[in-house]
């Protein structure tokens, strides 16, 4: 569902002060000066505590004893073990949904069928799932007693508590992200330009390359940061499916836990100021692509 | 759906729409099929034992009514960021309008120990809260202050576009009219926004009700008191007790589905009312 917030982002009039300044102006569009006050100070009270203080709480409390520690945390094994899986569920989910997005977008965009909407509402399901369904779903499909439990002790094959398992449960809460950009970016730049590609002669691929991707490259990009992101970070389906193998099948979130019930605050929150860095890094990249959509002229 | 293709030239209807098809089917359709198959396994009499046993409603009541207060905590200080971002020019705004997603970048395990940290008796808040008897980390309130955490963007970034292209004439109108400004906002202003509103709420009510990073930490989860209903699907399968977190998980389910119809019919009503697609 939070793409379908964010998505807004990119299509709207600038973000900025340039904008503002057209209301504060106008008799018509402004407050009293104390309603005004009013209005920042709780919006910005608000957004203290809930945003910026958990943030910093995170760095704050990662270096309290000391870079030492914090570097000792980030040098162990099982740490840099998790980090790799990370790393890796990230590298398989974002492009397999990349594939799809790009699929899917061009199939709703780009031709009318019966039961479109429809599709449109399945592939957003994944959202309104909880992570701990997700992680239960598989379980019950590829668990040592589900669906093809049987079969895949037969022939030694570990997908529950084993890495295909973070995969798979990765996938599917990152599975919108993509396909949910493209989507209505792709329906609203149209046909015409890619027919005109084919009657000229362009083959599929040729007007693929050289027509859809140069336009919808910075929706490509949104989406893959925030599909990225959600990879990274997920906790809860994950943990269902993981098994908490240290060094095995422990990625970073599933790290931070464990440091964490064994009261090891320094080192849980040295691992998750990386994953605080990640989403800083995110949003900044967001940003920056906002910035360049809405460039006057773009 | 072949006739409709007749009238394309462009190539791969067939490629790309049978492998969205395909990936949709195996990642997300057939495992969620499995929910439910799996429900079938046992009697009326058992499932209803299961979903409606006090420890489990005493989750659901967790679970929807901090959801509930939640969304609405955050349609009030949402509604306020929005209008304050938008309207307003102040030192820092494009920082705070970047960060007012991080919830949806930052993983929900690091939320959920930044806010215990940030709330236990000796933390920031915590230190202040205590001596006045109110107790967040480890009780039901800390459920709330994660569930207002994760939910804060969307009453923001739902309510904020439709602000952006509100035009000025509307409010001119209304104040040459004789309208002073609250009854500017009350009458013309907010009836525009409350669709989008409304949606934002719903949005924020619905990941409310299935998060589990970010409440586990801060929660405590002390039976009947502090336990969300996804960790009571976690309990059961941490028993090995699979029939019974697939009974609780039918029931989230199907609430989270008809809560995905009624966010559908919402965003229609706000694209009717703004001519704006969601």
């Amino acid at each position: 569902m939070s793409i379908v917030i964010s998505k807004q982002a990119m299509v709207t009039a600038v973000p900025g002060s340039a904008s503002a300044t057209r209301f504060e102006k106008n008799r018509a569009t402004r407050e009293p000066l104390w309603v005004k006050r009013i209005i920042l100070g709780l919006g910005l009270t608000f957004f203290t505590i809930f945003l910026l203080m958990p943030l910093l709480a995170v760095f704050v409390e990662a270096l309290r004893k000391g870079l030492e520690v914090y570097w000792h945390a980030l040098r162990d094994p099982d740490a840099i073990a998790a980090v790799q899986l990370t790393l890796l569920a990230a590298a398989i989910s974002v492009p397999l949904n990349l594939v799809f997005g790009i699929a899917a977008a061009w199939s709703i965009a780009k031709f009318d069928f019966r039961g479109k909407q429809i599709l449109i509402t399945l592939i957003d399901l994944p959202f309104s799932v909880s992570p701990v369904i997700v992680g239960l779903m598989y379980v019950l499909v590829f668990g040592a007693s589900g669906w093809f439990g049987n079969w895949l002790v037969e022939n030694d094959i570990k997908i529950i508590f084993a890495v295909p398992g973070i995969v798979l449960a990765t996938v599917f809460v990152t599975f919108p992200f993509i396909a949910r950009e493209l989507i209505p970016l792709m329906q609203a730049q149209g046909r015409e330009e890619e027919e005109a590609a084919v009657v000229l002669g362009a083959r599929g691929w040729q007007v693929f390359w050289y027509i859809t991707l140069p336009n919808i490259k910075w929706g490509l990009l949104y989406g893959v940061i925030l599909c990225n992101a959600r990879a990274m970070g997920e906790f809860g389906a994950v943990s269902v499916v993981s098994g908490h193998i240290r060094g095995l099948t422990n990625t970073m979130p599933l790290h931070v836990e464990i440091l964490y019930n064994e009261y090891q605050f320094s080192a849980a929150f040295a691992v998750a100021s990386l994953l605080a860095i990640l989403a800083v890094f995110t949003l900044v990249i967001k940003s920056w692509v906002e910035y360049r959509t809405h460039k006057p002229g773009h | 759906m072949a006739k409709s293709r007749s009238f394309s030239v462009l190539p791969g209807f067939g490629l790309s729409l049978g492998y969205t098809l395909v990936y949709l089917s195996l990642i997300v359709l057939i495992p969620l099929a499995a929910v439910f198959i799996k429900t079938t396994e046992l009697s009326w009499e058992q499932f209803w034992n299961v979903v409606s046993s006090p420890r489990v409603v005493a989750s659901y009541k967790l679970s929807f009514g901090a959801s509930l207060l939640a969304a609405a905590i955050n349609a009030v200080f949402g509604m306020l960021l929005a209008w304050a971002l938008v309207r307003y020019s102040f030192p820092g705004k494009k920082i705070i309008d970047a960060l007012v997603d991080l919830p949806f970048a930052l993983p929900t395990a690091v939320a959920g120990i930044a806010l215990t940290a940030l709330y236990a008796p000796n933390g920031w808040l915590g230190q202040y809260l205590e001596p006045l008897g109110i107790k967040v980390a480890f009780a039901p309130l800390g459920v709330l202050v994660a569930l207002v955490f994760i939910g804060l963007p969307f009453v923001v970034r739902t309510v904020q576009p439709i602000l952006e292209d509100l035009e000025t004439e509307l409010e001119e109108a209304a104040a040459s009219l004789g309208a002073n400004r609250w009854q500017t906002f009350w009458y013309v202003v907010f009836p525009i926004l409350l669709p989008a509103l409304l949606t934002g709420f719903a949005l924020a009510f619905a990941r409310a009700v299935g998060e589990y990073g970010s409440v586990i930490f801060i929660a405590g989860n002390i039976p009947m008191v502090s336990e969300i209903t996804p960790l009571m699907i976690i309990t059961r399968l941490e028993q090995y007790d699979y029939n019974g977190a697939t009974a609780i998980a039918v029931v989230m389910l199907v609430f989270s589905f008809v809560l995905l119809l009624a966010i559908n019919g919402l965003q229609a009503w706000t694209a009717r009312r703004t001519g704006r697609t969601l």
